[in-house]
């Protein structure tokens, strides 16, 4: 490993890692695999256990039990120093000591490849800050301190790049254009990029293959189009995206559909669809993809019509508006409109029906969090 | 610093003259005591540092002249004490730092987690502190005495020759100035090592550099100012001290120092011109050596 770069990216493998801390644990028996070349993206809320994922694999953390590999070797054991694996941490840690070319330089040094210099200078180069090698890291803006850790990592070609939220301390606009560089320089090295964040945005943007992470698991792994689309948990039909769920006994089920009653009204999605077809299930929908109507519109059993409720809440977004509304014995629905001059003008207080087609239902494998389970 | 002020307050805005008046206000009270007990004594001492004898042949007994022979003489005479002091003061501060820094280390960066138990070991190692440096002197004298138990043992292991003392040797001052000193080793430098971000040793490690290649271009630079303050803060009182190279202490007349002999011409053989000459000797060799010792670290932007 030491002393030469590696020309492509290698695949990871976790196999049954389980973290334990005094009184929790980080990660519960995780399995993972990431093909070689992919943009993957841990996502997760704080506490999740996708650091810790992220340090193990670094080597920074002992895991309690399991094993890692590394392009079909296995890595549990080996020392940090000796892994074919870069971080770029989220708090950059660039050296303070040492001008940016050498913080660059640091690792080809280390491994006593020749010409570091030329090769930071390169690396400094694709990250658009060639000309600055000779300041301190003190003297860079976040942004440009986050390239550098980038290009720190990028020269010496790990098999797999570790990126711990590097996004995190950036300015919205600032993130954007990192996201699409960070991306463009991913296609162009081809290495094996491990992303752990906790924007859904930037995860779905960025990524090849998400996986959602909750309490030390991974609750749903797959494309964000997949995984946005349904949803197969509650957790992430609520972490990635918004969503209304809706939670019924199973009243009816076909070769083709299966529908809950909630408050009166029959909700139904595709069998194919749904996780669940019988007891207690919960049924979901996307906010954008739900309608409001002013008058109670007639609509084949393609289409899920709730309501009539009231209007309680509008927000202005920019591109869209959104509004909750609250259907009595059923609850607080949240609909998206896009401010493209062709939906209704309501006010607050209208009476309104809420419709989306059946196609666009998911049924859960799980009821919400404080739901109880009926059936 | 104080001059800048002014210098920069003078041509400015009206403001600035005003802010100026506040900063020469505040720096006032330690100007004058500056002036009073540094600048007057400091020229005093130079001046009678070349006085020379009044002729009455009376012992200490000297007028104003400008005897510049005064250095000479002492340089001449005093050179074996001139290169002990700097020679143990070398000596002792490397030992403490070889023996402050894992401790700072360890109370530093490992108890880091465990507040109590930091806050205990720095208590420790101010602890000594809290008695008279001459009390725990004498008390390293009976520890060290020739019957005392430990001298005994190292007689029976062969540390020590039959007959050998080991009090009044060279060896004992050095021990006695870094025990007194080490406290002024191991506090700057956990102070340093205290705030040292561990994620730069993660960075390190990550970036293939071995443990022992971490601590050489990571952990010790970044602990740099704290090696500088703490190696002055050792070194340069031990090359003035005149308390454990005495005989009264752990010293014998093998092993004066440049604080010795100050102490001796000046208390006892009442040569003031002798002493206050040897005393700006020292000084002047103090400035050159730290002033060069700051210049070579490079760490004028660290400190």
């Amino acid at each position: 490993m030491a002393g030469e770069l590696s020309v492509a990216g290698a695949d990871l493998e976790l196999i049954d890692v389980r973290k334990d801390f005094p009184g929790f644990t980080a990660l519960d028996d995780m399995d993972l695999q990431i093909p070689a070349g992919q943009f993957f993206a841990l996502l997760g809320p704080s506490g999740c256990g996708k650091t810790t994922t992220l340090r193990i694999v670094a080597g920074l953390e002992t895991p309690t039990a399991g094993r890692v590999l590394i392009g079909g070797k296995d890595i549990t054991d080996t020392k940090p120093h000796d892994r074919p694996v870069n971080t770029v941490f989220q708090s950059y840690a660039l050296f303070p000591h040492m001008t940016i070319l050498e913080n660059v330089a640091f690792g080809l040094r280390q491994r006593k490849i020749e010409d570091p210099v030329t090769k930071a200078q390169a690396a400094l180069d694709l990250v658009e800050l060639g000309h600055i090698g000779a300041r301190r890291p003190q003297q860079l803006s976040g942004g440009q301190q986050q390239r550098v850790a980038l290009a720190r990592a990028l020269v010496n070609r790990p098999a797999l790049l570790l990126l711990d939220e590097p996004l995190g301390a950036l300015d919205l606009k600032l993130r954007r254009q990192m996201q699409i560089e960070l991306k463009a320089i991913q296609m162009e090295v081809g290495l094996t990029f491990l992303h752990v964040t906790h924007d859904q945005e930037e995860a779905m943007d960025m990524a090849d293959t998400v996986a959602v992470m909750n309490k030390g698991r991974i609750e749903q792994m797959g494309a964000p189009e997949a995984l946005y689309d349904r949803p197969k948990t509650a957790f992430v039909a609520r972490f990635l995206g918004q969503s209304d769920l809706f939670i019924g006994k199973v009243v009816e089920s076909n070769a083709n559909s299966v529908s809950i009653e909630v408050g009166g009204s029959k909700i139904t999605v595709d069998k194919k669809r749904a996780e669940k077809h019988e007891g207690t299930i919960a049924i979901g929908v996307r906010p954008e993809k739900a309608t409001f109507h002013e008058d109670k519109p007639t609509l084949g059993a393609d289409h899920v019509l709730i309501g009539p409720g009231e209007i309680i809440d509008i927000r202005f977004t920019g591109v869209s508006n959104q509004y909750l509304i609250e259907i009595p014995n059923i609850g607080d629905v949240t609909v998206f409109a896009q401010n493209v001059g062709k939906s209704p003008v309501v006010e607050l207080g209208a009476k309104v029906w809420v419709s989306w087609k059946v196609q666009h239902s998911f049924g859960l494998r799980d009821l919400p969090d404080g739901t109880e389970d009926q059936g | 610093m104080a001059f800048a002020a002014f210098g920069s307050s003078a041509p400015a805005a009206k403001g600035q003259t005003k802010s100026g008046r506040v900063v020469l206000a505040l720096l006032l009270p330690g100007l004058l005591y500056l002036a009073l007990f540094f600048f007057i004594p400091l020229v005093s001492l130079v001046m009678t540092s070349l006085q020379e004898p009044d002729g009455s042949g009376a012992i200490g007994k000297y007028q104003p002249a400008l005897n510049f022979g005064n250095y000479v003489d002492v340089v001449g005479k005093y050179l074996p004490q001139i290169g002990r002091s700097f020679g143990f003061a070398l000596v002792a501060t490397i030992i403490a730092l070889l023996i402050s820094y894992p401790l700072a280390y360890y109370i530093g960066v490992k108890l880091r987690g465990r507040p109590i138990l930091q806050r205990m070991t720095l208590t420790l190692v101010i602890a000594p502190f809290f008695i008279s440096f001459l009390l725990r002197t004498i008390a390293w004298k009976q520890m060290l005495a020739d019957r005392s138990p430990i001298i005994e043992w190292a007689h029976q292991v062969g540390l020590l020759a039959p007959d050998q003392s080991f009090i009044g040797s060279e060896a004992a001052v050095v021990f006695g100035l870094i025990y007194n000193f080490i406290p002024f080793m191991t506090l700057p430098l956990y102070t340093s090592l205290e705030r040292l971000d561990l994620r730069y040793l993660e960075a390190g490690s990550d970036l293939y550099a071995s443990p022992g290649r971490v601590f050489r271009k990571v952990t010790l630079p970044l602990s740099m100012p704290g090696i500088i303050s703490g190696t002055l803060l050792t070194f340069i009182p031990i090359a003035g001290d005149y308390v454990n190279a005495s005989r009264d202490f752990l010293g014998s007349s093998r092993t004066s120092m440049i604080g010795t002999m100050v102490d001796t011409d000046f208390l006892q053989t009442r040569n003031y011109p002798a002493a206050s000459a040897m005393s700006v000797v020292l000084m002047g060799l103090i400035l050159i050596l730290v002033t060069a010792y700051v210049r070579r670290s490079g760490t004028e932007d660290l400190l």
